[in-house]
Order: structure tokens, then sequence, then C-alpha cells
């Protein structure tokens, strides 16, 4: 007898498949995103959602830490765009251009939409699904492609996002800063996805900030494709300052032209399991990247960075940087991948995790891997863990300074040496800014 | 004349290995004291001992600093009541900066002794003072702490620290070591510097060398632990002259 092998759906992909059946008919887009969404969909039911087995998802289990599904997150009322008017507040003092997505929509009322620079288009991701947008069909979903279930589902239930577009040449002297924000006091789920588009010698600086209430068991389901054109440059920062029960998945794609110059930064102090990938894929000759984070942790809380940097072309050059504090019990997670294909000669990358645990109870998990395809190449990777140096703190001590500040002193230099590289001193100013808050 | 610091019959280890045993020294308000004596006689214990580092465990004895027992209190504690360290190899502390470090040393010292604190131009401002005096490039401060310095550059930031702290008990472990004339003299003006009748100084080194620049009032020879020997500055050149050959034995 032939018995059919099917595995036990969970109870968050049952949830799921409800949801996907409910809401594709309203999900925006045209006939080909329809035909997209219901793909992706079939292809997530098939693998269902991402566990420890599966080697990307060894130390997040998104299969046994989704008990639930949350229903998608309702249109945001008055009261919710109330709330956002005050959110993204740490870079505030960026004076960038706002773009507000609340619960999962984007807020064109809250957005500031006037007297774009020339050169500049953003408008709603929905908008642009519905209405066969041409950057829609010539991006989405081709973006450093990657077979990801979280992405996939991503791809099947996306809501809305921006999708933007920088002319070849024009260098946007104000930020375009992405302000997400989910307001649900109920558990509720949001998929958003946004698509930035940067021609050929064309500058861009994009800020994304999260954040919600701590009260709140909401999941955030987000992608961002990014094309960084041909001698272009992007510098990026990402802060997730998610509620204290929420949920974070995020994908990040990005392609990288000829001589363009892509500078990411993530800083993850919120959320109760945050799940940060990117996918960086080297595409033109003499690309240079350099690739940041810091993760400040505590409580219980479970940070996992995952980076892929694929070296296609050859002559390119990527630094990978990432460091986290770990309090109490908290847990980070760092994964990073080199590929360096047949034929991208002359590839330089490096890659550092560093971790600093404050207490006995804390973990940092680190796995660099390399898998180099090309004999003249420069790679290297390394990884360290330890606790506060207890000769640096005496040396502090005996010059007056109290435990407690000489430690947090401590800790700013270790985040500081990463944050330091950053040219936007506004933007410096705010990450040292965050870790101070988050010392307190 | 009034003791400034008194330590008496001090028993100290590390590890549950006895490095002091039953040391006496009283220093009095105005005075330098020179403390010299052969490797492993616990010398660097000592000024260890008084700054407070972990793991160095007193297990008899007292230090009062101003009559009050500084054993009973934590480093920081210690250089709020006006104990200064200088230490034999300054630490580095990358991401920090020398003038951050320097701020936050001086206000965290006058916060607890109920002072105003300065603000930054104020105290840029003493640095830069200070840093003239005695020689010192100011592009170092501009470095984080220590950090890429040479031994000689340590001592002078050592030094520099010491000025803007004003101390009433400096405490120099080993300051010679590893060090050219020129900063030997930068250590030496610093401390020349800070005498007064109100301030005490230990001076502890192996070598006679730095008391030629800092001229002590009394001087002793640590040896297995304990004071072997007191005497005035000529006791320096009769060492600088013999040896410790005649402490080693003691030590061992």
């Amino acid at each position: 007898m032939n018995a059919e092998v099917r595995p036990m759906k969970t109870n968050a992909e049952l949830a799921l498949a409800d949801i996907f059946a409910g809401a594709k008919r309203r999900l925006p887009g045209n006939d080909a995103v329809k035909a997209q969404r219901s793909g992706a969909f079939d292809d997530f039911m098939k693998s269902g959602l991402p566990h420890r087995r599966v080697e990307a998802w060894k130390y997040t289990d998104l299969r046994a830490i989704m008990r639930d599904a949350h229903p998608l997150a309702a249109p945001p009322s008055a009261e919710a765009k109330a709330k956002a008017r005050s959110a993204g507040r740490a870079l505030a003092h960026l004076r960038s251009r706002r773009m507000v997505i609340v619960d999962g929509a984007f807020a064109a009322d809250l957005s500031d939409l006037v007297d774009l620079e020339a050169g500049v288009a953003i408008r709603s991701m929905a908008e642009a699904l519905t209405s066969g947008d041409a950057l829609i069909s010539a991006y989405l979903g081709k973006v450093a492609p990657r077979d990801d279930a979280s992405l996939t589902l991503n791809t099947a239930l996306m809501g809305d996002g921006v999708v933007i577009h920088i002319a070849p040449g024009v260098t946007v002297e104000r930020p375009i800063h992405l302000v997400f924000i989910s307001t649900s006091d109920k558990p509720a789920a949001v998929f958003e996805r946004s698509l930035v588009v940067v021609e050929p010698r064309a500058h861009l600086t994009l800020l994304e900030t999260y954040e919600g209430p701590d009260e709140s068991q909401y999941q955030v389901n987000t992608a961002l494709e990014l094309i960084v054109g041909d001698a272009a440059r992007v510098d990026h920062l990402k802060m997730i300052a998610e509620g204290r029960a929420a949920l974070h998945v995020a994908t990040q794609l990005a392609d990288i032209g000829q001589s363009a110059t892509f500078n990411d930064f993530c800083f993850t102090t919120g959320g109760a399991v945050v799940r940060n990938q990117l996918f960086v894929r080297f595409k033109g000759q003499g690309a240079v990247a350099d690739i940041r984070g810091v993760s400040l942790l505590a409580g219980r809380q479970h940070g996992d960075q995952t980076l892929v940097a694929d070296h296609v072309a050859p002559g390119c050059e990527s630094r990978e940087t990432f460091k986290s504090v770990l309090d109490d019990e908290a847990r980070a997670v760092f994964q990073g991948k080199i590929n360096v294909h047949p034929g991208a000669q002359q590839t330089n990358a490096r890659m550092m995790a560093r971790a600093l645990l404050l207490s006995s109870d804390a973990e940092a998990d680190c796995k660099p891997e390399l898998e180099i395809f090309a004999d003249d190449v420069q790679c290297g990777h390394g990884s360290t863990t330890g606790k506060l140096n207890d000769e640096q703190k005496f040396y502090l001590m005996a010059r007056g300074i109290p435990a407690r500040e000489a430690e947090a002193l401590l800790i700013q230099a270790f985040v500081g040496e990463v944050v330091e590289a950053i040219k936007n001193e506004g933007v410096k100013e705010a990450l040292m800014n965050a870790t101070l808050s988050w010392l307190r | 004349m009034t003791a400034l610091l008194e330590i008496r019959n001090l028993h100290a280890e590390i590890d549950g290995q006895k490095i002091l045993n039953g040391l006496d020294l009283v220093v009095n308000k105005g005075e330098i004291h020179a403390i010299m004596g052969p490797n492993g006689a616990g010398k660097s214990t000592l000024s260890y001992v008084l700054a407070g580092k972990p793991g160095y465990e007193v297990t008899a004895g007292e230090a009062l600093l101003n009559n009050v027992n500084i054993f009973e209190m934590s480093p920081d504690e210690r250089a709020a009541k006006g104990l200064f360290l200088a230490f034999q190899y300054p630490l580095e502390i990358p991401g920090v900066a020398t003038m951050t470090f320097l701020r936050t040393a001086v206000n965290a010292q006058r916060k607890k002794r109920g002072e105003e604190e300065l603000s930054s131009p104020e105290l840029i401002k003493r640095v830069r003072e200070i840093a003239m005096k005695l020689g010192i490039d100011t592009e170092m401060l501009r470095r984080p702490v220590n950090v890429g310095f040479s031994g000689g550059e340590k001592k002078r930031n050592e030094t520099l620290q010491m000025v803007l702290l004003q101390p009433t008990l400096c405490v120099l472990d080993e300051t010679d070591s590893g060090l050219d004339i020129d900063a030997l003299k930068v250590v030496a003006n610093g401390v020349n510097q800070l005498r007064s009748p109100d301030r005490g100084m230990v001076v502890i080194t192996h070598y006679q060398r730095l008391l030629d620049h800092i001229v002590p009032d009394v001087v002793h020879v640590l040896s297995a632990g304990r004071i072997a020997r007191t005497g005035g500055k000529a006791l320096a050149l009769e060492l600088e002259a013999m040896g410790y050959a005649q402490y080693q034995g003691e030590a061992a």
C-alpha cells in the first residue's frame, strides 16, 4: 500500500490558508499579480513555515515560534493615524521626507508627497500592484531572487508599502524615511512590501523605522526590494524598535550595479522575535558594499540577523560587521554567508561578528560561511563572543566612574565602533542616542 | 604632622596566594614616599589593593585615608575621596574618546563630592592648559583612551589625568617602566607640580632613576610583603649601588 506523504499542517499554517482564501480577492493587484500570489501561496503551502531543520532557519524556528497566524490588520482608523503622527521620532531631526505606513497600509495623508524633487517618484505599493506599474512587472520578485518561505508568504499576502523610483543621475538631498507603525491592540498581522529603484548615478538615503505597542502580539512580515544602479549610491538605515511582544520577519533583497556603493545598517532594539534577512547580489563589476548591524537585546528577546552576500560579478568589495549586546536571557543569532560565484575574481570580502554578553544566561550563536568558486579572491570571516573587560572597567572606576556608568561607557564604545563609519552625522547621533536610551 | 595615609598590618592575597604580610606604612601630608624592592616583593599588589582592584583580597588590616578606611569603599568611591593610582600599564579603551573619559571621570567625582559638574568647554579649557604645561601634544586628546599610544604617551596621559583630577594621595606604580628620559621628565614635572602641603605621594619603583627627578622624603624597601627597611633618600642610592640581593633571600 502506498500512503501519500502529507505533512501535518500547524495551526498557524491552517490559519494562513484560511486568511489567504478569504483575502485573495480583495488583496491589491491586477491579474498578473493575482496569479503571482496564488503561485506563491501554493509554494508556501508545500514547504510550510520554515523550521529548524531548514538550515537557513536553524536558530529561528518560525514554525515553533508562530503558534498562531493573526488575522490581517484592519485598515487604519483615524485614531490609528493620529498615533502614527509621532512615529519615527528617533530620526525626526534628519528632516527627511516621511512616508507613513500604518498597520500595513500606506497613508498618503500622513506622507510628505508635495514638492517631490525632479526625478523622484513615489507611490503606494497597493496602487502600483493594481494599476500594473511598469516597475512592478520589471522588478517585483526578481531582485536577488531567493527561495525562502517567509518571502514567499509575503509575496502571497503583500498588502501595501511604497514604490520609489529615482531617475538616473539624481542626487536626492532629503533622506526618504519609511515610517512603519503598528497600532492595533488586538493580535493582527501585516504583510508589507516595498520596491526602491535607484537608477544609475543617482544617490539616495533611505531610512526605515518599525515600531508598535508593547502590549500587543502583532506580527510583521515585511520585504524590501532594492536596486542600486550602476555608479549609484544608496545609504540605508533600518531601525527595528517593535513592541515587546511583536514578531518581526523581514527580507531585504538588493541588486548592486557596476561601481555602485551600498551602505546598509540595521539597528535592532525591539520585538520579541526578530528575523532580519538580507540577500545582497553583487551584479556589476567593482561594486562596494558595507553592511553593518547592531542588536541590543534584553529580557527574552531573540534577534536573528541573516546575511547572504552573492558575489556574481568580479572585483567587488564587501564588508560585513555585526555586533550584539545581550542582557538577561536574550539571544542573538548571526548567520553570514559569502558566496563567490565562478568568474567573480578579485572579490574582496570580509565578515566579522562580535557579541558582548552582559549576563551568563544570554546566548550568541554565530554561523559564518564561505563558499568560493573562484581562485583569485580575498575572503575572511571572524567572530568573537565575550563579556565586558574587567580590567578596562576597573581602570574607569579607578578614575572615579561608578560601575554602572563604566559599563555603559564600555558598551557605548563597543557599539560606537560599528556606528563610527557612518558618514551622516545625524544618523550617527540618532544611533548613539538610541544606544544611550537602551542603556537606561 | 598629620597622617594622610595610614596602612596598618595589611595582609592581602590573590587566588589564595599571600602577597602582603603585615605591611605598615604612614604617609604624612606633604610627604613623598618611595617604595622600592625586588620583583615579586608585592609592590604592584600594594597599589592595586589600595585602588580596590577586584581579585585582590584583603585578609587583615586597614588603610585609612584622612582617617577613613578605604577598604570599605568601591574603587570609584576611593577615587572621589582623593586617591589616584597611576597605572603601570594603562588600559587602552577603544571607542571611548579621551575627552569623554576625562569629562565623565571629573564630573563623577565632583558629583560624589557634592560639587557642581564642569561644563564641556570649561573642561576642555582645563585639559588644554594642563597639556600645555606638561608639554603633551593635544592631538593625543582626540584619540580614544590610550589607543595606539606609545608607552611614553600612556604615562603622559596618566600624568595629565592626575593633574586634572587633583587627588590628595597619588600612588604611582612603576611609572618609570618603559619610559625614555623625555617622558620621564614629563611625569616628574607633573608630580612636582602637584607637590603641596596637603598632598601625599607614594612612588613605587624598581630603579633609583625616577627619584633623581621626584625627590622623596622617605624611602622604603618592600620585601616579602612587608616593609623591610626605611631610610632617607640616600637609601635609594645605596640600593642602586648594592642591588636587592640582601632582600631577595627574605622574599624567597
